[in-house]
């Protein structure tokens, strides 16, 4: 079907509505934050001085808070690009041994993922609870008498590992249904003839699962870096980036700034943040390139 | 031989099961104890940790929505997602539309620069955004926080609801169309009702999208009586630190729709997320 001019401007009111909001909420917003990380900016004044590179300076040298806050977030990140996934994919190829009940585990297990981060963090919180937390409750009834008042998430030895273990609680459910669904997607031919080929379980798993699943891992890493990094909700709800700074992370930090007015440094220290993530994302995907070939 | 085997499959099995049920246990008691909690009263918190209430406290509930205005809240959670999700269907479905069926210029360019926010992270929006509703003079109103929210979920719809679109068959179409049916009406009259499944999928992430959202609501608004329940879940833990029984039956307000809607509709959940995943 070949369009008249008028025809093709016509057509396009219908992405209208799209491109305004998408130029007026995206595309701004993130010129003005490039933008803004080179200026000096209380957010109420008139004038916006200019310092160049300054800020960005400020925040790569002599800012141990924020480097101290990324540490964090790449702890959680570690942790849950390890233990999450691995779990995720235990569960995964558990699950895919077509087993009865498939359906009731795969809606359990993405249970946690479907809450917000605040009602998980806020649950978490009271479980934590040092002196009527069900957690030590239990502890000392197992006989981990030492554990009968100890506040989990006000401890400088335990409130980040605490807040990690929930966010993998949270986040193993969505590695594990994009995982089972990576699984399914195997053709059953390949492990028949791996098999004729005299290729015992661990072999196939080896030689079959694993490259077959190459490009499904990279995502899941993907996401889970992403999301770990730019974790909030459960700092907000459970820590507040306490006990003194032990459990801030990058975003706490760009919140504080902005908090206190300081509009341009931490925009300086988004573009920071996003560039990183960025970085690592496409190193990541370039990893798994190199693998595959 | 063959019992060997019978004999290693069931203990394989028992494994396999007993993991998987550890797991789901794990999953299910944090919720359980919400509810539970939230059925009980202040004494039984602090006292005793019986694992079900003794006596179930429903009061706590109407307390919960009136005096802990957790009602007021829970109304406002449901105009942002409805109103944002409704905004987000048909924006999206009519630029999709238009993406997978019309001509006009810059189509392509115009396409990756709309999902383009799929796959580039931007952290740190929440400042600019600020900024920016602050010199609009939306700061701190419903229409600031839904337009947010709105804009936020185009890129998504874009890239779910184009590829199904150009998965249906032409041929309706243009009978509609030499039948002198408008561009619009085939659209709004044609593509979109059997664009359902896609647009159900739509619809399910972005009302967990929404309704969970905390950290644009918490940069966004002051004024109490405007804010969402997760917002208003952080309001009341922060000035009634303690009262846990209240704060559980908010916290179970908060849940029960997404886990009715997840339980009803997991299967499209389910389909966006893998579809979301594995766009790359």
């Amino acid at each position: 079907m070949l369009s008249s001019r008028k025809e093709k401007t016509f057509n396009l009111l219908f992405i209208l509505p799209a491109l305004v909001l998408f130029l007026v909420f995206n595309l701004y917003p993130l010129l003005r934050t490039i933008e803004l990380s080179f200026f000096q900016w209380n957010g109420i004044d008139k004038d916006m001085v200019f310092v160049g590179f300054a800020q960005y300076k400020d925040i790569i040298f002599n800012n141990p808070a924020f480097w101290k806050s990324m540490l964090n977030a790449a702890y959680v990140t570690i942790l849950c690009l390890t233990l999450q996934n691995g779990l995720a994919l235990l569960l995964a190829i558990l699950v895919n041994r077509q087993i009865k009940g498939e359906n009731i585990f795969r809606v359990i297990f993405f249970l946690p993922p479907v809450l917000s981060g605040i009602v998980v963090g806020l649950i978490w919180k009271f479980i934590y609870d040092g002196s009527f937390g069900i957690l030590n409750t239990w502890l000392a009834a197992l006989g981990f008498e030492q554990f009968r008042d100890f506040a989990w998430l006000s401890e400088v030895k335990s409130a980040l590992s605490s807040v990690a273990v929930v966010h993998m609680w949270k986040g193993f459910g969505y590695g594990f249904i994009i995982l089972l669904a990576g699984l399914q997607t195997i053709p059953n031919e390949l492990y028949e003839a791996a098999e004729v080929d005299g290729a015992n379980k661990w072999q196939q798993f080896i030689n079959v699962t694993i490259p077959s699943m190459l490009p499904v891992f990279t995502m899941v890493s993907v996401l889970t870096v992403l999301g770990a990094m730019q974790i909030f909700d459960l700092i907000y709800s459970m820590t507040q980036g306490g006990p003194a700074g032990h459990t801030d992370v990058p975003i706490t930090k760009i919140y504080q700034y902005m908090n206190n007015g300081e509009f341009g440094y931490s925009t300086a220290m988004a573009v920071v943040f996003g560039l990183l993530l960025l970085i690592v994302s496409l190193i990541q995907f370039y990893i798994s390139r190199k693998i595959k070939n | 031989m063959n019992n060997m085997f019978k004999v290693k499959r069931n203990f394989l099995d028992i494994i396999t099961y007993a993991i998987l049920i550890a797991v789901a246990l794990t999953c299910i008691f944090p919720v359980f104890w919400m509810l539970s909690s939230s059925l009980k009263t202040n004494e039984e918190i602090f006292k005793h940790m019986s694992l079900c209430p003794e006596s179930w406290q429903w009061s706590n509930y109407a307390e919960a929505f009136i005096k802990a205005k957790f009602g007021m809240y829970f109304l406002n959670s449901l105009i942002y997602t409805v109103v944002g999700v409704g905004a987000i269907v048909i924006i999206t479905s009519m630029a999709a539309y238009a993406f997978a069926r019309l001509e006009f210029w810059g189509k392509n360019i115009l396409f990756c620069l709309l999902i383009s926010t799929l796959l580039i992270p931007i952290p740190g929006a929440f400042v600019p955004l600020y900024l920016l509703l602050k010199s609009l003079h939306l700061l701190d109103t419903r229409t600031g926080l839904l337009l947010c929210y709105i804009s936020g979920g185009i890129a998504f719809g874009l890239f779910l609801l184009k590829s199904f679109f150009e998965e249906l068959p032409k041929e309706i179409e243009e009978a509609a169309l030499i039948d002198g049916c408008s561009r619009f009406g085939i659209y709004w009259r044609i593509a979109l009702p059997l664009a359902k499944p896609a647009v159900a999928t739509l619809v399910i992430i972005q009302c967990l999208n929404i309704w969970n959202e905390f950290l644009l609501a918490l940069v966004v608004l002051q004024d109490t009586s405007k804010m969402p329940i997760q917002r208003g879940l952080m309001v009341f833990q922060g000035t009634h630190m303690t009262d846990y029984p209240l704060l559980m039956a908010g916290l179970t307000i908060a849940t029960v729709p997404i886990v009715v809607i997840y339980l009803l509709l997991q299967k499209h959940i389910i389909k966006g997320i893998t579809a979301g995943a594995v766009k790359g």
